[in-house]
Parts: C-alpha cells; structure tokens; sequence
C-alpha cells in the first residue's frame, strides 16, 4: 500500500471514528414531572459535528428510506456548512413538517436504517439535523418560503388538518391551486395536536408549522365536520374541483372485555385527547378535567401506548404497561419504551387482561391479568399469543388506558354515496394514486391504511397532491415512465413471490 | 368566533341563546346536537340543538347551569362571543308518518323534544305532548309546544301547575288507552329511565336522547360510551337517539358522575370569583 493509499484510508478512519452525537435530554427524574419536551436538540457544534459525519453517499440509500424522499446529503451538507437556512430550504422543498418529523418519525426503521455508516459504525442522526434545521429556522423568526406556481383557477378541499391533509394542501398551494382544508377540531394539526403529547412535540411547534402552510395561501376552517356541517357530494357542488380525504383513523377500539364502561376506564384516544388537545394536565386553569388516580394500567404496547403511559406518569401516577406478547414483538418505537422505562413505567409482558372489576358505584377498583406464551406466529408473522390457564391474577387500578388500536371512523363515509369501503370501513384507495371509487374524490393517511406513523401520512399527502394535480390538468394520474416502472416493480416482486 | 344574537333567561339557572352559526344552521336536523367551547381554556360541552333558522343562520340551544361552563355561558348575552360552535352532530331523528306519537319532555328536555315534534307534526302524525318539569317556573316552552302538538299534558311534580304527577302517569295513561305507535321521552336520565320502565310493559318503542360526557363529539374519543342491548355504542356518532327500552341507565348515569370531584372544584372557584374576573390569573 502506497503512503498515499495509507494517508487516504486515515482520512476515512477519521470521518466514521466520530461517534453519533448523543441528544442532550432532561434526566428522567426531572422529566416525569413536567410536560417539557425531553429531548432538548443539538447545539450549534453539536450539529456541526454530526452534520460532518454524514459521507455524502454519491447514490445516497438514505432518501430511498424517506417516505417523502428528503434530499438527506443535501440538507445535511448545508448543516455541515453552517447554513442551517440552507438547509431547511432544501428540506422544505419536500416536507412541509420539518420540526415534526425530525421528532416523531422512526428513523430507526426508514432514512437511518439504509444509512451506509451504520452497516459498520452508528447511522448518521439524520432526525436530529432535521429537527436542529427547522428549530435555528424558528428561533431566527422569519421562515424560508418556496416558490409558487402562478394561479391556476382551480380549488381543492382537504378533508382532516393532520399530517396527510396538510402535506397535501401545502404541495397543492405551491402548484397554484386554491386549497381549504376543513378541520372537525378546534384547533389544525390533527393527531399531532389530540394525540402526541407535549414533551414529544411541542404544540407551539405544530402551530408554527400549520401558520406555514396558511403562509402559502391555504385556508384552514377549523369546527368544520365534513360529513354533517357539509358533505363530500356539497363540497363538489360548492366549488371544490376535488376532494382529498384525509380525516384519519379516529373511533377507538376496545378490548370487549367485562368492565369496560366502568368510571375510569378511557380509550387512549380519549385520554390523550384531554390531556393534549384540550390541557386537561392544567386543570383547573383549563376547564377539562382527567383522572388518574395512583395506580395505572395502560393495555397495548404501540407508540399511543407509551405516550398515554408517560402522560399518566407525568400526572403523578405509579403506570403498568401491559403488553401481551414479548419485548421483541412490542411495536413502539426502541426510543419510546427506553424513555418509558427510563421514567419508572412497569412493564408487563406477556400478560393480557381478562375483565376489569368495578366496585358498587360503578369505578374500576382492579383488573385481572393472565400469564401469555407465545406459539407459532400468526398471518402478520408475528408469534401468537396463549393465555396460560390458571395464571390469573388481579391487580389493583383506579384507571385504566386501552390503547390497542383504532378503527375507522364511519362518520364521513356514511354519509358518502358511492365511496368504496373494505370490510374494516377503509376507503378503498389505489395504491399508487390515491384515486378512489368516487370521481374527483381522493383519500390518504389512517382513512386508507388504518392506523400508522405521521410520516407515512405525510407520504400520501404528497401522493394524493400529484394525482390531485394531474386530474385537475386532465392528464393521466400516472405517467407511462411510472406504469412502466410499477408494472417493472410488480413483475419483480411476482418472480420474488414465486 | 361565534355571536350570541339573543338571551334569555327562563328561570335562576335555565336559559337560552341564539348563537350565529350559518354552516351549523344550514346542515341542522331534528334530533341533532352541537358541541361548544365558551374561550381558549374552556372545555367542550355536547348540548343538543333546540332550534334552528337556516334562513336567519342560527341555532338555538336551552342550557341548564349545573358547573362553571354552564354558569359562565349563563353570564354571555347577545353581542358576546363564544369561541366553537360545531355541528351538526350526531345522526338526526328519523321522520316519518308513523300514526300517534308521543313528545315526553321533561325539565330542560322540553327544548331539544321541540323539533323533533315539529317535524313529527309536518309529517302528519298525531303528537300528543307532555311537558314536565319539577315546580311551574322550571316549566319550559309549553307555548311553543302546544303549536306543533294536537294535544299538550302539562305537569308539574309540585302541582303548583298543570297536573300534580310525575311525566310517567299521564304516560301511563296513554299507554292503557292504545293507540299510541311511538314515544319520544328526552329529558334527565333519571327521567328516561323511568319513562322507558312504564313503557315497556305496553310493547310501544320509546326512543330516547342520551346526553353523555363526551369530549369530540365526531368518535375519535369514545367518552360517550353506553351500553345498548348488552353491545357498546357511542352516543356521538351512533346516537344520540336510541331506543330506550336496550338502554342501560344505571351505566349511563354513573358515567355521568365519573367528573363530580372536579366540577365541583371548578365550579367552587368559579363562584368564589365570580364578577371579578382578575381573580383566578
């Protein structure tokens, strides 16, 4: 090996022996006292460093990892660069949601997974940066603001505020198009308003984000429930060329166990709706109560989960998690549940509750638990779990958190003719255009997929604003380079399949 | 932000407002309800719509002061402004022709019994109505009752007006007399319980509205909650109507209460300020 070879090999040992930045937090005690945020982000060096991580990958796998396909090398090299406006420029050409994404997206599992650096070392912290951009971007005030296409006469409506609508509506606006966006709430954002608690993502940050997207000409009209204050068929008679449903899971599942109507059980939905959306966390300065009483019990083990566990520990209780299969299974974010036990949460795996036990006045006083094994896995591929007879036992609770998931909510569909719906209530939507069953009418997010993560939702958006602009133009949702491309993808996968 | 056109006060503690609300009114059935959220710190309250004028653009609501919101909006007159109005909610009554029916109000529960027998009238049935309340200044709209019904049965549980009896006799008499094809009993659930036990022996359906807790009211939280022939259903999106005779009262009632604790020390300081609006910052 020539010196050369030697000193160009150091070079490289050099870039990748820099650790991952580590993101400073409050300590755990401390923060199961408060709603502040956890995570406090990177210092400017801090950045600066991890941005110089980054090996400016010629065929990046980072942004095949994005649902929203962000240009990682790029915002990342202007980081490195120390232009943090430059790099939120660069983000905002794709994402509308910078500030929100770099704090709930699973990286793990998308950008950070394909991250070529992690295949020896640790992934770049590419969530982090993100987060650091869009935060040095409030912090100075005034915001970049992309181009807009001139007017094009033509006007969509957005059914629902939350990550899908509002991506949607932000890439129509920038193409020209008029768009309002009908909001049931009374406040635009969405589950990142009702759902995810303060100390995740700070309200003020999804305030700033939906003033953005106003910014770009869109209007949002809160109190407005499409469905009963106006139907999808009146929104088409009323000005609206189009129509983008985007108004999420909603009804919350229960387990259909004995007691669940009694005082003190609530969905996780409800629960976190009172806390988030309404501030019940500052009653009585707000005017919505919740309960929670000294000992909780939060059924489920997804990210709701968690953020109703954490939420109940934050209100001064001693929280139990039950979950009934393993850790491994468990499908919360790794971060999640190490911030969770790190806070003092009891984890109780393998363990499924059989009924709850109310006492005379109608409040829950305990439940009862049985042991769980798993067998062999199930059509999802994940193991099945057994109840193990005889293991029963009771556990005393005052409250109790089901979050084991959502269904769709029937309410706009069924005041809808001729939306096509699968057996769980879902519109039916193509995959890859967002079209459905209904002329001019689109759907994306929860409403199609059920349940998933905030930037998947986000992907639809920018998905459902494609296809939106191409039937408003009159050409083809797709062109024939993607036929080509998907009808290439299928045929792969088939081969694959066989 | 929402105006309140008109106010009027019936009684110490039960009120009225006409709020201006063009999207609400314009979509408005019978039967429908509406959530309202006074200001920035205030909670959402589910109260059923007792009238609406879609060419005015109003909606009309009947509101009785039991804790700091109620008593807060009590304190709002015609100029003042509320923060949310959303609606229509709910799905509406069903209208139709069906022979004799019967409109039960009672207390507070007159109102949102209005339009449902208003639209029962327009659709040709006989209504015979009985509007109750607990002493003869809690008696609400029995004028407004009596030009949608062909009959109106007033009674007081005092007897200082109308007939001296509770809402369940004059029912019971009309049961025994037959003929009676459909009753609508809207009023407290101690009330609708007991409507719904002297009906069920006659076989007649009695349809109720059930006025749970609810936070959203469009399904996403699941608060309302009741069971209804041993099956669970939310009252916002499933309801707020249900055939009385598979509703569990007992369950629905004590869900009521589940925030008795709190509204208590929200309503005591609210009261300890009262009028001085520095107190509480």
């Amino acid at each position: 090996m020539s010196d050369v070879d030697k000193n160009k090999g150091e070079k490289k040992v050099k870039k990748t022996s820099i650790p991952r930045t580590p993101i400073p937090e409050q300590s755990p005690k401390e923060r199961a006292k408060n709603f502040e945020e956890v995570a406090l982000g990177y210092t400017r060096d801090q950045a600066l460093i991890e941005a110089s991580r980054c090996l400016q990958c010629k065929k990046p796998k980072c942004v095949a990892g994005c649902p929203v396909g962000i240009d990682i090398p790029a915002f990342i090299q202007a980081l490195a660069d120390d232009d943090p406006a430059a790099a939120i420029a660069k983000l905002k050409e794709t994402t509308s949601f910078p500030a929100v994404c770099g704090r709930v997206c699973p990286q793990e599992d998308q950008c950070e997974k394909l991250c070529i650096l992690g295949r020896k070392h640790e992934p770049v912290a590419i969530g982090r940066l993100e987060r650091y951009a869009a935060d040095r971007e409030a912090q100075n005030g005034e915001g970049a603001r992309p181009e807009k296409a001139p007017k094009k006469g033509k006007h969509v409506g957005v059914v629902g505020s939350g990550p899908a609508g509002v991506t949607a509506a932000g890439e129509l606006a920038k193409m020209g198009y008029g768009v309002t966006i009908y909001e049931a709430l009374h406040k635009p954002g969405g589950v990142l308003v009702y759902g995810i608690p303060e100390f995740r993502l700070p309200k003020t940050i999804v305030q700033r984000e939906c003033e953005y997207v106003e910014s770009l000409g869109v209007e949002i009209k809160l109190d407005y429930v499409i469905g009963r204050t106006m139907t999808i068929d009146q929104m088409l008679e009323n000005g609206h060329d189009a129509v983008f449903l985007a108004n999420g899971a909603g009804l919350p599942s229960f387990l259909n166990i004995p007691g669940e109507n009694f005082n003190g059980v609530y969905s996780a939905n409800e629960f976190l709706t009172r806390a988030n959306l309404m501030k019940a966390y500052r009653f009585p300065d707000y005017d919505t109560p919740i309960k929670v009483g000294k000992r909780v019990a939060v059924i489920g083990g997804g990210n709701v989960a968690m953020d109703a566990a954490r939420t109940a520990l934050r209100l001064g209780a001693e929280v139990h998690l039950i979950y009934r299969r393993s850790m491994e299974e468990l499908p919360a974010r790794k971060e999640e549940v190490h911030h969770a036990q790190e806070e003092g949460i009891e984890f109780h795996l393998l363990t499924n509750p059989v009924r709850i036990k109310g006492d005379q006045d109608g409040w829950v006083e305990e439940i009862e638990v049985i042991k769980m094994e798993l067998g062999e896995p199930d059509a999802g591929g994940r193991r099945r779990p057994i109840p193990i007879e005889g293991s029963e036992t009771m556990i005393p609770i005052d409250t109790v958190i089901v979050a084991v998931g959502t269904r769709a909510n029937p309410l706009l569909t069924k005041s809808t003719k001729g939306l096509e719906l699968n057996k769980w209530g879902n519109i039916v939507a193509d995959e890859h255009t967002l079209q459905t069953s209904k002329e001019g009418v689109f759907a994306g997010g929860d409403i199609v997929t059920g349940a998933a993560t905030v930037i998947l939702a986000m992907g639809a958006g920018k998905i459902a604003a494609r296809s939106i602009g191409r039937y408003l133009q009159g050409q083809p949702l797709l062109t024939p380079e993607e036929e080509e491309e998907l009808k290439a993808a299928a045929e792969k996968a088939g081969v694959a399949a066989r | 932000m929402y105006k309140i056109l008109e106010k009027v006060d019936y009684s110490d503690d039960v009120y009225m407002q006409v709020i201006e609300a063009p999207a609400v009114a314009k979509a408005a059935q019978a039967g429908q309800f509406i959530v309202l959220r006074i200001n920035e710190e205030g909670e959402r309250i589910p109260l059923t719509i007792a009238d609406f004028d879609r060419d005015k653009g109003t909606v009309t609501i009947v509101v009785q002061a039991v804790g700091k919101s109620t008593r807060h909006l009590q304190t709002l007159g015609a100029g003042d402004e509320i923060a949310n109005f959303i609606g229509p909610l709910g799905i509406p009554s069903e209208i139709e022709n069906f022979g004799t029916v019967v409109c039960a109000g009672g207390g507070v529960g007159v109102a949102p019994i209005y339009p449902i027998a208003r639209e029962l009238k327009k659709a040709g049935n006989k209504v015979i109505s009985i509007v109750a309340a607990r002493t003869r200044n809690l008696l609400l709209w029995e004028d407004k009752m009596n030009d949608v019904s062909d009959e109106v049965i007033v009674t007081t549980d005092d007897g200082s007006y109308g007939r001296k009896c509770l809402v369940t006799e004059p029912l019971k008499e009309l049961c025994e007399t037959g003929g009676v094809d459909l009753i609508y009993a809207i009023g407290p659930g101690i009330m609708m319980k007991f409507c719904c036990k002297t009906t069920e022996p006659y076989n007649v359906k009695t349809l109720v509205s059930l006025n749970s807790i609810m936070v959203d009211g469009t399904g996403m939280c699941g608060a309302c909650r009741v069971s209804v022939g041993g099956e669970t259903r939310f009252v916002c999106v499933d309801g707020p109507e249900f055939d009385g005779h598979q509703v569990n009262f007992d369950e629905l009632m004590a869900r009521q209460r589940q925030y008795l604790e709190q509204e208590k020390i929200a309503n005591d300081l609210y009261m300890e300020c009262r009028g001085d609006a520095t107190c509480l910052t």
